[in-house]
């Protein structure tokens, strides 16, 4: 890993606030020395596309150029973008301009006409899938366009595990100002009037939190990140970890000095190997140059972080099976009459936030509390980030202000639903939040609005459905996972959850009978009521919230044995209509070979050989096979 | 000291007191399967499940576990409303899709007017119930020897990697604490055998009968300094010994009163 930016700041011991701000105007200086600054993302999703060895052509490219006047040194190694699916991407600074799905073989023309001089490649620029129209900027890109970025702010735009840049760009400004402008009650107090609610799913305002804690005495206070992202699909808190992890540290720094705790974890799972590694770069940093350890800029505040590894259970995001795992001890949640906040980690008060809220900390303590509240809307202040994925044209993480609609954020952002099918529903909130269908695009995405639509904010899964999928197969799927996930401990939740994705198996292959619906219903009411945590108390949702916006659907599987959407195998037949032309393009796609029929002439589906499979309704451009 | 009222009924408690401890100190019955009087509350059958409100709270209620819940002042507890009584029912519902053959799950579940389980029967039913009675008696007595495996539904009660576990002593905590007899174990005269493991019986040299296990009497004389000759008797010699000792103090005190008299 080549630290660009620190090599010549040297490596001392900052000791007082002026000491950072120094550091800061050298930093600074460094980067704008250069003309130009290639920024390649190396999130998990680039890399995994080839940013490392597109790092590499870089530097290789350029010595061969012996480019002297030209600063090898400015290609940063950035944080994800969160625009994955057209990765790896590479951002010119200063004009911005964004290159996507760049290779190591492109790597030569684009410093011949991007770096040395100013012109754009324009096949490398991103399409608008709406329109067609090529965009050159960063900044003018649909999917970024309408972001409101504060969680993510330095993703993309810093040396993913530079101290150095991080600096540079104001970073640890906002423990300085709190060590010594504000008393721990003052930042409580402008938490709390920030009304940062807990960005982790449950929306728990941070600031209360923190007093509750401050106010139970005992001789240890602890402060833990909760970093274990478990729902599928979402990937905000990783990407934060990994592109930004001194602002987690940061964070966590000021709620420590708020509550007085002298010891912090980040509990991570092993499976983000890249966020275990750049975070603990991050603490190896912050101790040498004395941000972390005793008497953290010269005041009397002392503190210290670890890294907690997590197996990657889902569970542990719970906080206390979280807590458990942290102590050594199988992940399991106990019951919490007595709260966390009060008697936590090792017995003692400890404070559980979630990485995305520690992140955005630092902005309020930094532009306070007035500024805060005037993003997002009423009694959810700020913005949230999501990861938006499933059938729209653009996918990848988002971050929007607090009550931008959802229909905002699936046309806009998203750009809309892919090949123009028609929008059927949006899953929020991951494995156990809720449906929402097209009645509810309007709906103002902020904690209250979805749990009162039967949904949930969750950590900010967002997984966009369309017409060709059916809502019982989703309930079944997310019932499995929940199933699979849960700890077995209490026995709504393990037996209930078991049994309700049992008789959801059934709906989906047409062995359910009228009665079967109300025994759903009659049992999700229980284990919502009588588990022990919040996995299994949140874990029939993705069963009512179909049952309350797609009854139609679970009723036509039950009384007509039929899939309106075409995706329950044991309901399903596969047909061919009279718009066949008889291309053949079906029978080399049916691995079964239970399609036959001669050139011209209209093929048939063998019911007996069929496997369902699909394949030959994806290969057919005529619309001429008929799922029903 | 607080008032709390149960049922209607007014009676004492300690504040923070668990409610099932005043409930039962007081006459009143729940359910609890996964409750044990030397371990700590787990929480895990849901059954001891009762409703709970408070003058303040304008007619909210709640439904929480009584062996967790901390009593506080003015709590009103209902053990027997129809929320509960639902609550109950449906999860001895799902315990005898479980434990379908589990005498005591069908005589509690009968107890419920509850026969046959609405939803379906697993395949392979077994008596383990999930209590973690024996798992956390196991950590209790300090040898964490078997413990849960698996995660939800596949749930079990194993030793590591199901092999026979080095850290059992053969104490029998768990076998005889199991409220199903699930765990079982085999008594050879001068052997033991539990988790696929043997062990070898100390001889109480005056009945000629075993006694507990070599290891088990080594751990305790180890860590709970009891001297070893102790483990050699068993219950009936303990018994004698202990009755000759009695004989012996009261003679002395006979022997006293005699001279004092005197």
């Amino acid at each position: 890993m080549t630290e660009a930016t620190t090599t010549t700041a040297a490596t001392r011991k900052i000791t007082s606030v002026k000491d950072l701000e120094k550091l800061r105007r050298e930093h600074k200086a460094e980067n704008d020395k250069y003309p130009k600054q290639v920024m390649v993302c190396c999130g998990t999703g680039c890399l995994a596309n080839g940013a490392a060895q597109l790092v590499e052509a870089f530097h290789k490219a350029l010595d061969e150029r012996e480019i002297k006047d030209f600063e090898v040194k400015a290609i940063k190694e950035t944080g994800c973008h969160g625009f994955c699916e057209q990765g790896p991407l590479v951002v010119i600074e200063p004009k911005g301009i964004f290159y996507t799905k760049v290779k190591p073989r492109d790597i030569p023309e684009i410093i011949e006409k991007s770096i040395e001089s100013d012109e754009v490649i324009e096949k490398h620029l991103y399409v608008d899938p709406r329109d067609g129209k090529k965009i050159e900027c960063y900044g003018e890109v649909s999917f970024f366009k309408h972001q409101e970025r504060i969680a993510l702010r330095n993703l993309g735009k810093i040396a993913a595990h530079s101290i150095g840049d991080y600096i540079a760009v104001g970073g640890y400004q906002a423990i300085a100002k709190a060590l010594t402008k504000l008393t721990p009650d003052e930042v409580i107090e402008e938490v709390d009037q920030a009304n940062l609610r807990g960005r982790g799913g449950g929306g728990f305002p941070a600031g209360r939190k923190w007093r509750t804690c401050r106010d139970v005495e005992a001789d240890e206070h602890f402060v833990i990140c909760n970093g274990d992202e478990g729902d599928p699909g979402a990937f905000m808190d990783r990407s934060i970890m990994e592109g930004d992890p001194h602002a987690v540290l940061e964070g966590m720094m000021i709620a420590a000095y708020a509550v007085g705790a002298r010891r912090g974890f980040i509990y991570v799972r092993e499976e983000y190997p890249l966020a275990v590694l750049h975070l603990q770069k991050a603490i190896d940093d912050c101790h040498e140059y004395g941000l972390l350890g005793e008497n953290i800029l010269g005041t009397d505040f002392s503190f210290d972080i670890r890294i907690a590894r997590g197996a990657g259970a889902f569970v542990c995001g719970e906080s206390s099976a979280l807590m458990k795992s942290v102590a050594g001890l199988v992940g399991e949640p106990r019951e919490k009459y007595i709260r966390s906040v009060i008697k936590g980690l090792w017995g003692k008060p400890t404070v559980l936030n979630n990485v995305e809220t520690y992140v955005n900390v630092p902005v309020v303590i930094n532009k306070g509390a007035k500024w805060f509240t005037s993003i997002g809307c009423e009694n959810n202040s700020g913005t949230k980030a999501f990861s938006l994925v499933g059938k729209v044209r653009n996918t990848g993480l988002i971050e929007v202000a607090m009550g931008t609609t959802l229909r905002e954020i699936i046309y806009d952002i998203g750009r809309g639903i892919l090949n123009d099918r028609p929008f059927k529903a949006v899953q929020t909130g991951g494995p156990s939040g809720g449906c929402l269908p097209e009645s509810m695009l309007d709906l103002p995405v902020d904690f209250d609005s979805l749990t009162k639509a039967g949904s949930m904010m969750g950590s900010g899964g967002m997984i966009v459905m369309d017409d060709r999928t059916c809502m019982v197969d989703v309930a079944r799927y997310f019932l499995q996972f929940l199933v699979s996930e849960s700890c077995g401990k209490c026995v709504p939740c393990r037996e209930g959850l078991y049994q309700l994705h049992q008789m959801t198996i059934a709906v989906c292959e047409g062995r359910a009978e009228e009665s079967d619906l109300e025994k759903i219903e009659e049992l999700s009411d229980v284990v919502v009521k009588a588990s022990l945590c919040g996995l299994g108390k949140s874990g029939p949702n993705p069963v009512l919230s179909t049952l309350r916006y797609f009854r139609d659907e679970w009723e036509a599987h039950i009384r007509e044995k039929r899939c309106p959407a075409g995706v329950c195998r044991e309901l399903i037949t596969y047909t061919v209509n009279e718009k066949c032309t008889g291309c053949v393009a079906c029978i080399t796609a049916c691995a079964y070979n239970a399609i036959t029929g001669e050139k011209k002439q209209p093929h048939f589906i063998h019911q007996d050989r069929c496997t369902k499979c699909g394949a030959c309704v994806a290969v057919c451009r005529y619309d001429a096979i008929d799922v029903a | 000291m607080i008032n709390i009222s149960i049922n209607g009924r007014l009676v004492q408690a300690e504040e923070g007191e668990f409610l099932l401890t005043v409930m039962k100190r007081n006459g009143f019955k729940a359910p609890a399967l996964c409750h044990h009087e030397a371990v700590e509350p787990y929480g895990g059958c849901r059954l001891c499940m009762v409703e709970i409100s408070k003058p303040q709270w304008k007619g909210w209620k709640d439904l929480v576990v009584s062996c967790l819940y901390p009593v506080s002042a003015d709590l009103e507890v209902q053990t027997d409303s129809e929320a509960v009584i639902q609550e109950r029912k449906t999860v001895l519902h799902l315990l005898l899709a479980r434990n379908p053959h589990t005498k005591e799950i069908k005589d509690l579940a009968a107890e419920y007017g509850i026969v046959r389980s609405k939803y379906q029967e697993v395949a392979e039913p077994d008596d383990c119930i999930l209590c973690a009675i024996c798992t956390r008696i196991c950590d209790a007595m300090g040898f964490s020897a078997i413990s849960l495996v698996n995660r939800g539904h596949g749930r079990e009660v194993a030793p590591p990697l199901n092999e026979p576990p080095p850290d059992c002593t053969g104490c029998l905590a768990c076998a005889l604490n199991c409220p199903t007899n699930y765990i079982k174990y085999t008594d050879n005269g001068m052997t033991r055998e539990i988790w696929g493991k043997t062990f070898e019986m100390l001889r109480d040299p005056q009945t000629g009968m075993p006694t507990i296990t070599r290891v088990f009497a080594e751990y305790l004389t180890k860590h709970r300094e009891i001297p070893e000759e102790y483990f050699g008797l068993g219950d009936e010699s303990h018994r004698k010994r202990t009755a000759r000792n009695f004989g012996k103090i009261a003679a002395w005190t006979r022997e006293e009163t005699v001279r004092e008299e005197a």
